[in-house]
C-alpha cells in the first residue's frame, strides 16, 4: 500500500466574495522512499494541497476528499490530538522562508530539541546528542555552538539547514519540502537540494518537493506531477516528462525554459492563471492553450491513460502532436 | 548586554537634570506665595514675612536656590517640608510602601487576568468570547474611575457589607509596620484576623486601580497575538505537532510580549506615580494624595523632591522594561 494516498482532494476557501476553490480534485500517491515533485506556478494549489495533508490550513478552508490516507491513518477523520502525534514525527514539512520560519525568540537548539521532547522518549542528554547529530547531518559546522544560536544570527541557508534538521529529528517517513530553495541564492539552492536528495537517499524517507522551477525538477526528482489552477494536469517520470510532455501546459512550460529555447526570443505562455471570477467553463487551460478548440472551452476534460501521463486534456500531446482531434471533429 | 545597560544608564543623567529643573520651575511658576498660605487667614507681618523668607531661603535669587537644591540632592537631602518640618525623603518613604503595595496588587491583577484574556480572545478571534471581552475592555477603559470606585463601594461595602469602605486596615488592629507593606506587617504582627483585614481593605482599591491597566493589557495582548499568529514560525510550530496550548502560550505569546511589556511598564509607571483618585476615594495614605496636598500648600520642597523621586522610579521601571525586551527577544539585544 502506498505511504500517502490521496484521491479527489479539493480545498475551498471561504472568502468575502464567495467560495474559492484552490485545489480541485487532485490525486497523489507516494510510496515509501519515493522522490517526487509537484510543479506549478503561483496559485496552482500545490502548497495548499500539501498543507491540507498536514492539517495546517486555516479554519476558512474546507477540505473534501474521497480518500486521504497516510501510513494507514485516514487523515479525513483523524482527531486533532491523533494528527499531532503524526505530524512532526512521521510526516514533516519544511517551508519557503527559512528566515521567518524559525521562531526568533528561541535558540535553534531549543527548537530542534522541542520536536524530540514532543515525539520521543529521549532524556535531556540524549536529546542534546541527537540535536548535535542532526546538525552534523545537515552540514552545519560547529553544531554545538550553533545550537545555542538564535535564528537572527544565522544566514538563510543555515536557517533552512536547521529547519531540515528539525524536520528530520524523528526520522519521518515522508518529508514535504515546500519551495525550500526559493528564498535562497543560487549556489545555496544547489547545496540545499543536494542535501535533501542525499538525506532522502540515506534515510529512505519519501520526499515531495514542491517547486515552480523546472530546472530544480530535472536535477532532483524521479517523478513529477504538474498542477495548473488547482488541478493536476499531468504526471510522469521525470525523463519521460522532459522528453515527451503530454499536456499542452507542460509542453509550454518546458519550451519556456531558457536551456531549451531555440529561438532568439524566449517563448512565453500568454495570459494568466484564471482567478476566482474568471474560471473558464471547460478546460481551465483553454484560454491560454494554442491547441484549444470549441470543445475545450465548453467541456471539462477527463484524465487520459497512464501512457499519456494522466493528462487532463481532450487532445493530449504525443511527440508534440495533439491526439484525437480528427475523431471529434 | 553590558554596554547596552551602560548606555541606557547614561541617558539617566540628562533626564535626571531635566526633571530637577522642570519640577523646580513649575512649582514656582504657580501663582500663590507659600509663606502667605502658611500664615493662613490671619496674615503675617512684613517683618515676620522677611524672617520666614530668609529662613526658607526665598530671599536668594532663583539660580542660587536651584544650585542649593541640586547640592542638597547630591548629599541625599531633598529638603524639608515647610508644613510638617519633616525631611521630604522621610515622608516619601513613609508613604511610598502604601502606594507600592496598592500598585503591585493592581498590576498583578491586571497581568494575571489581562494576558490570558487577550490570548484567548486572539485565538478565538471574532467568536463570542472575543467580542464580549473586547466590549468589556472598552467599557473598562472608558469608565470614569471615581464613578466605578463609588459603584463598587455602594454594592460591596454599603450593600453587601463584604469589604470595608476605606483605609488600609481595621482600627481594632495596632502593630508596628517595619516594612510598610500592610500585608506583610499584618502577617508579622501575628494578630488574629489582621491579615484578612488588610486583604479586605486592599481588594476594592486594587480592583479599581487595575481596571484601566487590565483593559489596556488585554487589548494590547490580543492585537499583538493576532499579528504573531500569522507569522511563518507559527506554522512551523503547528507542523511540529505541538499542542495548541504550547503553540499559543509559548511560541506566540513570547513574541507577542514586547508591546505588552511596554504597556505594562507604562502602567506601572503611572500607578507608582500615585493613583490620586483611587487613593483619595479610599483614603489610602499613599504618595498620590500627598503630592496633591503639597501642591495646594505650595510646599515647594515636597513637590520638588516628590516629583524627583517619582521620576526616578519611573525611569528605573523603563530601564527594567528595556532589559526585559532583550531577555524576551534576543534580536533586540543588539540594538
Amino acid at each position: 500500500m502506498a505511504l500517502l494516498e490521496i484521491r479527489n482532494l479539493s480545498v475551498e476557501f471561504e472568502t468575502v466574495s464567495g467560495a474559492f476553490r484552490a485545489v480541485d480534485g487532485i490525486d497523489i500517491s507516494v510510496d515509501r522512499g519515493d522522490l517526487m515533485a509537484i510543479v506549478g506556478e503561483s496559485g496552482s494549489g500545490k502548497s495548499v494541497s500539501m498543507l491540507a495533508v498536514m492539517g495546517l490550513l486555516p479554519w476558512t478552508a474546507t477540505i473534501t476528499a474521497d480518500r486521504m490516507e497516510f501510513n494507514g491513518h485516514d487523515l479525513r477523520t483523524l482527531s486533532g490530538r491523533a494528527r499531532r502525534k503524526i505530524i512532526g514525527r512521521d510526516l514533516s514539512m519544511i517551508f519557503q522562508e527559512p528566515m521567518s520560519s524559525l521562531n526568533p525568540c528561541f535558540t535553534v537548539g531549543y527548537q530542534i530539541r522541542e520536536t524530540l521532547r514532543l515525539h520521543t522518549s529521549l532524556d535531556r542528554k540524549a536529546r542534546q546528542t541527537r540535536a548535535i547529530e542532526l546538525m552534523e547531518q545537515v552540514g552545519i559546522p560547529a553544531p554545538e555552538k550553533r545550537l545555542s544560536a538564535f535564528p537572527h544570527q544565522m544566514s538563510g541557508g543555515m536557517s533552512q539547514r536547521a529547519m531540515i534538521a528539525m524536520a528530520l529529528a524523528c526520522e519521518p517517513k515522508l518529508l514535504i519540502a515546500d519551495e525550500p530553495t526559493t528564498a535562497l541564492d543560487v549556489t545555496i539552492q544547489a547545496q540545499i537540494l543536494e542535501l535533501l536528495t542525499d538525506l532522502q537517499d540515506r534515510t529512505g524517507m519519501a520526499l515531495i518537493l514542491i517547486t515552480h522551477d523546472m530546472g530544480v525538477v530535472a536535477e532532483t526528482v524521479k517523478r513529477v506531477a504538474v498542477q495548473y489552477a488547482g488541478q493536476k494536469v499531468e504526471e510522469q517520470q521525470v525523463e519521460a516528462l522532459f522528453d515527451d510532455p503530454h499536456h499542452p501546459y507542460t509542453a509550454a512550460l518546458l519550451s519556456a525554459l531558457p536551456e531549451r529555447s531555440q529561438d532568439r526570443f524566449l517563448p512565453t505562455i500568454p495570459g494568466v492563471v484564471p482567478g476566482q471570477f474568471d474560471r473558464p467553463q471547460g478546460c481551465l487551460f483553454s484560454p491560454r492553450c494554442q491547441f484549444a478548440d470549441a470543445r475545450c472551452r465548453a467541456v471539462q476534460p477527463q484524465k487520459a491513460s497512464a501512457e499519456l501521463g494522466y493528462a487532463l486534456c481532450h487532445y493530449p500531446l504525443l511527440h508534440g502532436e495533439p491526439q484525437g482531434k480528427e475523431a471529434s471533429a | 548586554m553590558l554596554s547596552f545597560l551602560v548606555r541606557r544608564l547614561l541617558t539617566f543623567v540628562p533626564t535626571f537634570f531635566g526633571v530637577t529643573l522642570v519640577s523646580f520651575a513649575f512649582i514656582r511658576l504657580l501663582p500663590g506665595d507659600p509663606i502667605l498660605l502658611l500664615a493662613g487667614e490671619r496674615g503675617v507681618s512684613q517683618e515676620r514675612y522677611e524672617q520666614l523668607s530668609a529662613q526658607l531661603g526665598f530671599d536668594q535669587p532663583l539660580w542660587k536656590q536651584y544650585i542649593d537644591y541640586l547640592a542638597g540632592i547630591f548629599q541625599g537631602d531633598l529638603g524639608t517640608s515647610f508644613v510638617t518640618k519633616r525631611p521630604v525623603i522621610d515622608e516619601f518613604f513613609a508613604l511610598f510602601p502604601a502606594t507600592l503595595e496598592l500598585s503591585l496588587c493592581a498590576i498583578v491583577i491586571a497581568i494575571l487576568l489581562g494576558i490570558p484574556a487577550g490570548v484567548i480572545a486572539a485565538v478565538y478571534r471574532g467568536k463570542f468570547f472575543d467580542r464580549t471581552l473586547m466590549t468589556t475592555a472598552l467599557v473598562g477603559y472608558s469608565m470614569p474611575i471615581f464613578w466605578w470606585a463609588l459603584l463598587l463601594i455602594i454594592v460591596f461595602s454599603s450593600g453587601l457589607g463584604w469589604t470595608p469602605v476605606s483605609g488600609r486596615i481595621s482600627l481594632m488592629y495596632f502593630f508596628d509596620t517595619p516594612t510598610g507593606f500592610m500585608l506583610i506587617d499584618s502577617l508579622l504582627a501575628d494578630q488574629d484576623g489582621a491579615f484578612l483585614s488588610a486583604v479586605s481593605h486592599l481588594i476594592l482599591p486594587s480592583i479599581v486601580l487595575a481596571t484601566i491597566p487590565l483593559a489596556i493589557i488585554a487589548r494590547q495582548t490580543r492585537s499583538a497575538m493576532l499579528e504573531v499568529l500569522g507569522e511563518d514560525y507559527m506554522r512551523t510550530a503547528r507542523a511540529k505537532g505541538l499542542p495548541p496550548l504550547k503553540i499559543n502560550g509559548v511560541h506566540a505569546l513570547r513574541n507577542a510580549m514586547i508591546p505588552v511589556i511596554t504597556v505594562i511598564g507604562l502602567s506601572v509607571g503611572t500607578l507608582l506615580a500615585g493613583a490620586i483618585l483611587t487613593e483619595t476615594i479610599f483614603s489610602w495614605p499613599g504618595i498620590g494624595k500627598w503630592m496633591v496636598d503639597s501642591i495646594f500648600r505650595r510646599d515647594y520642597q515636597v513637590v520638588q523632591g516628590g516629583l524627583l523621586m517619582i521620576a526616578t522610579i519611573v525611569m528605573i521601571v523603563n530601564l527594567t522594561v528595556d532589559v526585559l525586551y532583550g531577555l524576551i527577544n534576543p534580536k533586540i539585544r543588539k540594538g
